[in-house]
């Protein structure tokens, strides 16, 4: 019996996590069109900025921010994945999902790892574009550890998004936490510039800000350069993760239509 | 008969504002039940509560013994819902859809293809079981939902408003099926709509509800006698006045906006 019981939990994880990725490979134009963003931050920046990032003595500014970019499209995918939740629990194929017998924690695992790992899919669709325009990957064996990384950044951010989401009734408050939340933990977290020796305020920011673990144990797998250490980096990433999960699940279960 | 749905004293309070006031009623096994009233008298609330979507303030609910409170996992197995808002994945397949609704709702492997070609067929889809959702017209879609909430062999089907917005074509060829399915198979059919004639012609019993209160029940004729009146619709609009509803536009009907603003990024 318990043996079933298992197995029927993890069948209602498996098809909420397999109608994401469905979902996403068959939109083929959102696919393509979620690269114009990093893409963009990689020619203007990248191009742009790289010249005196060079003369700073800082060395190839695409080594820098080649992580940053990718996981600003884990950071943006993750988010927006967890808060359609929003109106899918309203109108979408969740609805449908909350009248079955299944819990919610099963809803919100399905719907958490299938928006984290399209997070991932797309982050390491920039990842490629980044060796495209110039990154060049330091340590060949440390991609597997990159990639991990990249993984826990995007399960955070998809279940911080279903956290959000249980907790707005709509949409008005949607602007709101792209421009108090995702914006600002973007900017701040050391995925476009050094976060050693900025000022003071900054720094104290960064060590607050969960995205920037994720930059910099990204960078530090792929380019051997660090800010807080890889060892506190997915130590952090890892209890941050777990930690949102329980909270989302805990939100997501008082959630009513 | 055996009653399948049992409510009592069912009350639902947002705040300061009474939805559903301490009403109850019962529906037996193998009825067609028709929920009616004016919009924001508290019907959708009430199927919310019914269907586990929405926790009542006080009061009880049991579907074919079952309490919706305190189980509402198992209470969850004896029913199936079209909601008002169509709630099918538009970017899958029909087939895919209903295959997901089968294992979400733990229908055994083995009868699972079985069953699902049996539905398709007999809503008339099977020809385009692989076709995207979002290729299909408003009719197809509802047939599909229908189809699907069948999906798990329910003992009740929730229909809340399930012909809004189709043609006469579609909404009699849709009762057709219900109609037959509940002879066959005597399923117990609850649902709301603000089409009288349509309540008229296929409710066993209706109940009339305004204000969070039900105010009358009975067959379709009941009705009519007790009000003095010739069809439903009028019996209708005598329990319930003819003043129209003011209703807000609601944060549903706000986020109803968003959705489809942001669901074609």
């Amino acid at each position: 019996m318990l043996g079933c019981g298992v197995t029927d939990n993890m069948s209602a994880i498996y098809i909420l996590w397999k109608r994401e990725l469905i979902r996403y490979f068959r939109s083929k134009a959102r696919l393509v069109g979620s690269l114009g963003q990093p893409l963009l931050f990689l020619v203007a920046l990248g191009f742009g900025l790289g010249p005196i990032f060079q003369k700073a003595g800082q060395g190839n500014y695409f080594q820098f921010l080649g992580p940053g970019v990718v996981c600003m499209g884990i950071l943006f995918t993750g988010v927006f994945a967890g808060i359609q939740v929003i109106w899918d629990r309203q109108f979408g194929f969740l609805k449908e999902t909350l009248v079955a017998p299944v819990t919610r924690f099963e809803i919100m695992m399905g719907k958490t790892l299938g928006g984290a790992t399209v997070a991932f899919i797309q982050g390491f669709f920039v990842l490629i574009l980044t060796m495209i325009v110039g990154f060049r990957v330091q340590h060949i064996f440390l991609i597997p550890l990159a990639l991990v990384a990249m993984f826990l950044t995007a399960l955070f951010f998809t279940a911080l998004g279903i956290s959000i989401a249980s907790v707005l009734s709509d949409m008005q408050g949607f602007q709101l936490i792209m421009n108090f939340v995702v914006q600002p933990v973007f900017f701040l977290s050391g995925a476009l510039f050094p976060l050693a020796g900025v000022v003071n305020f900054l720094s104290i920011i960064a060590y607050f800000d969960p995205l920037a673990y994720g930059v910099d144990a990204v960078r530090g797998s792929l380019t051997g350069v660090t800010h807080f250490g890889l060892t506190t980096d997915f130590t952090v990433l890892a209890i941050i993760s777990s930690v949102i999960i329980v909270i989302g699940s805990y939100l997501f279960s008082r959630v009513e239509v | 008969m055996e009653n399948i749905i049992e409510v009592k004293n069912l009350t639902k309070k947002f705040k300061d504002f009474v939805a559903v006031d301490n009403i109850s009623f019962n529906v037996e096994k193998g009825e067609i039940f028709a929920f009616l009233g004016p919009n924001g008298a508290g019907k959708t609330t009430t199927v919310k509560m019914l269907t586990t979507l929405l926790r009542p303030t006080s009061g009880s609910i049991n579907l074919n013994q079952v309490s919706v409170i305190s189980n509402s996992e198992n209470a969850r197995k004896t029913f199936g819902i079209v909601f008002q808002d169509l709630s099918l994945d538009d970017e899958l397949t029909a087939y895919e859809n209903m295959e997901f609704h089968a294992v979400l709702f733990k229908v055994p492997g083995k009868e699972m293809k079985e069953r699902v070609e049996k539905f398709l067929k007999l809503f008339e889809l099977w020809d385009r079981k692989n076709d995207l959702v979002k290729t299909f017209s408003g009719g197809m879609k509802r047939r599909l939902e229908i189809a699907r909430g069948l999906l798990h062999k329910p003992e009740i089907l929730f229909l809340d408003e399930p012909t809004q917005g189709l043609d006469p074509q579609t909404r009699n060829k849709i009762w057709e099926y219900l109609q037959n399915l509940n002879k066959e198979t005597q399923i117990t059919i609850f649902f709301t709509t603000h089409y009288m004639e349509e309540a008229e012609q296929v409710a066993h019993r209706v109940a009339v509800m305004d204000h969070g209160k039900i105010i009358d029940d009975g067959s379709p004729n009941q009705l009519k006698e007790q009000t003095q009146t010739k069809t439903l619709e009028e019996a209708f609009l005598k329990l319930t006045g003819t003043a129209i509803r003011y209703e807000e536009a609601s944060g549903t009907d706000k986020l109803r906006a968003h959705a489809r603003m942001w669901s074609h990024r």
